[in-house]
């Protein structure tokens, strides 16, 4: 297995902490992404009727293949029109 | 190996397989041991150790195969390199040895120091330790593309620093790789020699110009530089390293066409290797500690050297070194501004012009903001070598020309109402647009163009300024 020397100061983690969890919703748009697994679309069908009922705005989106990263059309089409992405993972 | 003789061979090598006969015949009678580098499989008729790991190769220190080593109470006591058949005579104590074979023939190098294998090694069996943690790869990993995801480069693709690159670059000074240069802000994380080498590494250093980038980290590090105020600043400026003296020629550095540009290897990784440096050890990236609001092409490094053969004194020489030695004078810079003159034919008119431009780094009607460097280019150069000018009447000349009335020093609410210049050269109270020391003349550039280059900088010493520091290599 290949290794790199570590360039920096080494005052971070080599093991990327997740991004800090919005603390609001309001004013916030929401990306509800699926993978294309069964019954994603059910879970997600759920989800954006309880965020909508909150007057959270919802836009939805959706991979071509479980199987496969997504595109990067797609991905750059989330990350320009959502704060905030939910991805229905696995069956 | 306690007493009797061992000897490195390897099957890409003639003379290893001509003395093949001459080994079985010494194997019959003496105690030896035949390290095989390559092909072991290759030598049936001899009892053979297998060496592809190179490890025996290595302890041994071998350097040309075959090469005979004899011991005696676990000491070695005599070495033969390649084929002689005199000193294997006497080494095995057999006799007569290869009486077909010439008396003499030279060997093939070791596989053990071949190039790429050697770095190899040398980390393998713990001749170097690094002090910095593994990044480990995935097997389907890019490694170019994991230094962007982890946010180590500038946005240019880095070279990956792997353990055996950054063991090159080592070779290139004899400072110890956990030597502590100085505390690296904004972070103030303590600055290794070791990480210099792996920034150099990124940057697409050779080893040969890391004691560049070493000094040049030294010099940013003096806290007269002020470092963390020109990372953190707002203001366009970056470091910019200058070189003086042999090394410049030793490296191959530009001084000629197109210097403050693009094209010539050291030039470009060495003010890269500075920036990454700052960038990864002490944590300065744009848009978090650094704060410049339109910051400058030059901050993906900024490094070049000064044409020494005018009748001009130095750089170097201005600031208290000799020509013999090597030096790298480190500025807060801006990016440069062409100062074009094609009509002047003597200094005095030629100072007029240049101080025309002068006047108008960082506000045409502020005084005393920042310090400047000129880059006298050859055909200007040449007006004030005829007229025998030297760098210090030119100097004064234009710190005379750049005077600027004391009214026009003002705040910036009150400038556009002051900025009759043909008033201000009447005022009877004119100051200085520079410091005593703050205009600073060098000579470079491409042999035509009737061009100067000024290079404006961030805030001069003052509370929270900066002071070019020189170091020698």
């Amino acid at each position: 297995m290949q290794s790199l020397l570590d360039p920096t100061g080494e005052i971070e983690p080599v093991i990327r902490s997740p991004i800090a969890k919005p603390d609001m919703l309001e004013g916030k748009t929401l990306g509800l992404l699926d993978i294309s697994k069964a019954k994603g679309d059910i879970f997600l069908d759920r989800l954006e009727e309880l965020f909508s009922a909150r007057g959270v705005k919802v836009r939805r989106y959706k991979k071509p293949t479980f199987a496969k990263p997504a595109p990067l059309k797609l991905i750059q089409e989330i990350t320009k029109e959502v704060d905030i992405v939910i991805e229905g993972l696995a069956d | 190996m306690k007493d009797g003789i061992a000897v490195f061979v390897k099957y890409d090598c003639p003379t290893c397989l001509m003395v093949v006969p001459v080994l079985e015949k010494i194997q019959k009678t003496v105690e030896m041991k035949v390290f095989v580098q390559d092909y072991p499989e290759k030598f049936p008729s001899l009892m053979v150790e297998d060496d592809r790991e190179l490890a025996e190769s290595y302890d041994y220190n071998i350097e040309i195969v075959p090469t005979l080593v004899r011991f005696e109470n676990g000491a070695e006591i005599e070495r033969s390199v390649g084929w002689e058949r005199s000193s294997w005579e006497r080494m095995s104590q057999t006799k007569p040895l290869g009486d077909a074979l010439p008396s003499i023939r030279p060997g093939c190098g070791s596989l053990s120091v071949e190039s790429g294998i050697a770095e190899k090694l040398a980390i393998k069996f713990g001749e170097v330790k690094f002090s910095s943690r593994l990044v480990s790869l995935g097997s389907l990993e890019d490694d170019i593309e994991l230094c962007f995801e982890k946010s180590w480069t500038d946005g240019l693709p880095v070279v990956p620093p792997t353990a055996e690159r950054v063991y090159r670059m080592l070779k290139g000074t004899g400072r110890k790789a956990d030597e502590i240069i100085g505390m690296m802000p904004p972070n103030n994380i303590a600055c290794t020699v070791e990480k210099v080498a792996v920034n150099a590494v990124m940057a697409g250093c050779k080893p040969e110009f890391l004691p560049v980038v070493l000094g040049a980290v030294e010099a940013v590090l003096e806290p007269d530089f002020c470092l963390h105020g020109l990372i953190a600043t707002t203001w366009f400026s970056g470091p910019m390293v200058i070189v003086n003296g042999k090394i410049r020629k030793t490296i191959g550095m530009n001084w000629k066409g197109n210097v403050l540009g693009q094209g010539n290897r050291a030039n470009a990784t060495i003010g890269r290797a500075l920036q990454l440096t700052v960038r990864n050890v002490g944590g300065g990236k744009p848009q978090e500690v650094d704060q410049s609001t339109f910051g400058s092409p030059l901050k993906f490094g900024f490094c070049f050297a000064e044409d020494e053969s005018t009748p001009w004194t130095t750089l170097a020489e201005d600031r208290g070194f000799t020509r013999d030695q090597s030096t790298v004078t480190l500025f807060s810079a801006d990016g440069p501004v062409g100062c074009v003159d094609q009509n002047s034919r003597e200094p005095a008119s030629l100072v007029e012009s240049i101080a025309g431009s002068l006047k108008m780094v960082n506000h045409v009607g502020i005084a005393n903001a920042s310090d400047v460097v000129v880059v006298i280019g050859p055909e200007h150069g040449r007006i004030f070598d005829e007229a025998g000018w030297t760098k210090e009447q030119a100097v004064e000349a234009l710190h005379q020309a750049t005077k600027m009335s004391e009214v026009s020093d003002l705040k910036m609410t009150t400038l556009a109402a002051k900025l009759d210049d043909s008033k201000a050269r009447q005022s009877k109270s004119m100051i200085n647009k520079f410091r005593k020391n703050g205009l600073t003349l060098i000579r470079a550039g491409g042999d035509a163009g009737l061009f100067s280059a000024i290079i404006p900088g961030w805030l001069m010493k003052g509370e929270t300024g900066t002071e070019p520091i020189t170091k020698e290599i």
